[in-house]
C-alpha cells in the first residue's frame, strides 16, 4: 500500500463526504421550494437571491439553539443516537462508482472508493443498520412517544428489508455479479437494468421510500399520533443530525437506484462523446450524468412526499408483507424461468 | 500485521462479550452484543470470508439484533421489577457455575496445542466459490437445512395463529 494510493483515496473520500453534506443541506432548501411549488406558494425567498442562503441560516440556527438533554434520558445513548444515524447514512457512499476511471498521463484514477466484490450486499447491510440510530435515540429519550416511534421504525425497516432483498435477488440473477462496478459496466449505453427488471425496480423504489422513512411511509415521524416521533426530545444540532441523516439517506438511495437500475454514469451516445471529449473530460461528463439522475430521483422523493398522504400503520404492514413480498417472490421466479429459457435456446 | 490485528480484534470480541454479561441494563447488553457481532464480522474479513462477513453483518447485526432490541425496549426491564431470587437459587447457580468452570478447564487441558490454521483454499470465502461449493458437493445438506428453516417459519406462523382459533 503506497502513500499516493492512500492520499488519492483520502481526497476521494473527502470530496464524496463534502458533496453528500452539501447535497443534504440543499435538499432541505429544495424540499421547501418543491413543496411551495406544488402548493402554489413561493417558499423561502428572504435569505439571499431566491432564498439561496436559507440552508446556511437554518444550519446556524441549529448550532445556536440551546442543547437540552432530558434529566431522565440515558445520556450516553441519547448522544450516540444521532451520531449513529449520520454514520450509517454516510458510509453507504463508499462502494458507489461515481464515474469511469480518469486517465491522467500514465495514471488511472478510479472514481470509486472501493470495489469490494460483495458491494450490493454491503449496501444492503448498511441499509439494515440505519435503523439503529432511530431506535437508540428513541429509546434513550425515555419518552413513550419516542419509544413508540422507535419501535415503528424498527418493524417497518425489518418488514420492507425482506421485499427489498428479494428485489435485489432478481436483479442479481440478471447481472450475475455483486460488484457495483461490474453492474454499472454491464449497463453500457442504453442497456439499463430497469428495462430487464421493471417490476424489480418498482419494488425497490417503494422499499427505498420505506427504508428512508419518507412519506408516505414516514410513520415514525407521524406528528398527529406521536408528537414529533423519535426526535421529540431532541434539540439543537442533535435534531439537525437526524434531519440531515434523512436527506443523506435519500441521496445515497437515489445514487444506489441510479447505479443498480438506471445505468449509473452510462448514457446513450457515450462512446461518441468519449471519442470527442478525451480521457479526462469524458468520465467527468459521465459523473455529471449520474448526478442528473440522482437529482431526478431526489426530486421524485419530494414530489411523492407532497402528493401522497401517509399510510395507516396496518396498511403499511399489509403492503409490505401481503403485496410487495409475494410480488417480489413472483419476480424472482419469473426472472429465473426466463433466464433459464433464454440460456437454453 | 495480520496477527496483531487478529489479537486486537480477538481482545475486543472477548471484552464486549464480557460486557454483554456484566451490563446491568438489558438494552445495554444487546448493544454490546451488536458490537461483539461486529468484531466477528471483522474476524471473517481477516479470514478472507467476505460473503460470511457481510451475511453476518446483515442477518445478525441488521435483523436479529433489531428484533432483540425491539422486544427488550417493549419489555422495559428495570431493576425494580427484577424478580427476587431466593438463597437456594443462588446456591444452585454457584454450584452449576463451578461445574461448568471445572468442565471447561478439563476440556481445555485435554486438547493439545492446536495446529496452526491452514486455509486449504484462500479464496473459498468469495461469493462465487462458496456458491459453487454449496450447490455442488454440499447440495444435500444445504437443501436439508433450508427445509429445517422453512419448518421453523411455519411453526412460528402457527404459534401466532393459535390465539385466534
Amino acid at each position: 500500500m503506497d502513500i499516493t494510493f492512500v492520499i488519492e483515496k483520502f481526497i476521494l473520500v473527502a470530496i464524496i463526504f463534502g458533496i453528500s453534506l452539501v447535497i443534504a443541506m440543499y435538499s432541505t432548501y429544495a424540499e421547501r421550494k418543491v413543496a411551495a411549488f406544488l402548493q402554489d406558494r413561493l417558499g423561502p425567498d428572504r435569505a439571499g437571491p431566491a432564498g439561496m442562503f436559507q440552508p446556511l441560516a437554518d444550519g446556524l440556527k441549529m448550532f445556536m439553539k440551546e442543547e437540552i438533554i432530558p434529566t431522565h434520558a440515558n445520556k450516553w445513548l441519547f448522544m450516540v443516537g444521532p451520531g449513529l444515524a449520520m454514520l450509517t447514512a454516510c458510509i453507504g457512499t463508499a462502494v458507489i462508482p461515481w464515474g469511469s476511471a480518469i486517465t491522467l498521463g500514465s495514471k488511472v484514477i478510479p472514481l470509486q472508493v472501493t470495489d469490494i466484490n460483495v458491494g450490493v450486499l454491503y449496501i444492503f447491510g448498511v441499509v439494515s443498520l440505519s435503523v439503529y440510530g432511530v431506535m437508540i435515540g428513541g429509546w434513550a429519550s425515555n419518552n413513550k412517544y419516542s419509544l413508540l416511534s422507535a419501535i415503528r421504525a424498527a418493524s417497518q425497516n425489518i418488514s420492507y428489508e425482506v421485499a427489498m432483498g428479494l428485489a435485489i435477488i432478481a436483479l442479481l440473477l440478471v447481472t450475475n455479479t455483486l460488484s457495483l462496478k461490474e453492474i454499472v459496466e454491464q449497463q453500457h449505453g442504453w442497456r439499463w437494468n430497469v428495462l430487464y427488471q421493471p417490476l424489480g425496480f418498482i419494488l425497490f423504489i417503494v422499499c427505498a421510500f420505506a427504508e428512508t422513512n419518507r412519506a408516505p411511509f414516514d410513520l415514525p415521524e407521524c406528528e398527529t399520533e406521536l408528537i414529533g416521533g423519535y426526535h421529540t426530545e431532541y434539540s439543537s444540532m442533535k435534531l439537525g443530525f437526524y434531519l440531515f441523516a434523512e436527506y443523506i439517506n435519500i441521496f445515497v438511495s437515489s445514487a444506489v437506484m441510479s447505479t443498480l437500475y438506471f445505468g449509473g454514469y452510462n448514457y446513450p451516445g457515450m462512446d461518441w462523446v468519449a471519442s470527442v471529449a478525451g480521457p479526462v473530460l469524458a468520465p467527468l461528463i459521465g459523473t455529471a450524468v449520474l448526478f442528473i439522475k440522482i437529482f431526478a430521483f431526489i426530486f421524485f422523493f419530494m414530489w411523492v412526499r407532497w402528493t401522497i398522504p401517509r399510510f395507516r400503520y396496518d396498511q403499511l404492514m399489509h403492503l409490505g408483507w401481503k403485496v410487495l413480498m409475494p410480488l417480489a417472490i413472483a419476480n424472482v421466479i419469473i426472472t429465473g424461468i426466463v433466464i433459464a429459457i433464454v440460456e437454453k435456446f | 500485521m495480520g496477527t496483531s490485528v487478529f489479537y486486537l480484534v480477538a481482545f475486543l470480541s472477548i471484552f464486549f462479550s464480557l460486557m454483554v454479561i456484566f451490563a446491568k441494563n438489558p438494552v445495554h447488553s444487546v448493544l454490546y452484543l451488536i458490537v461483539t457481532f461486529f468484531t466477528f464480522t471483522v474476524h471473517y474479513i481477516l479470514l478472507n470470508a467476505q460473503f460470511l462477513a457481510v451475511v453476518n453483518f446483515i442477518v445478525y447485526m441488521g435483523a436479529i439484533m433489531v428484533l432483540f432490541l425491539f422486544v427488550l425496549m417493549l419489555l422495559n426491564l428495570n431493576k425494580d421489577n427484577e424478580p427476587l431470587k431466593s438463597g437456594l437459587v443462588k446456591v444452585v447457580g454457584i454450584v452449576a457455575g463451578c461445574c461448568l468452570v471445572v468442565t471447561l478447564i478439563g476440556s481445555l487441558k485435554a486438547t493439545a496445542a492446536s495446529d496452526p490454521l491452514v486455509l486449504q483454499n484462500v479464496n473459498l470465502g468469495l461469493v462465487k466459490n462458496l456458491g459453487k461449493e454449496l450447490f455442488g458437493p454440499f447440495m444435500l445438506p444445504f437443501e436439508l437445512s433450508s427445509i429445517l428453516l422453512l419448518t421453523a417459519m411455519v411453526g412460528a406462523v402457527l404459534l401466532t395463529k393459535k390465539e385466534k382459533v
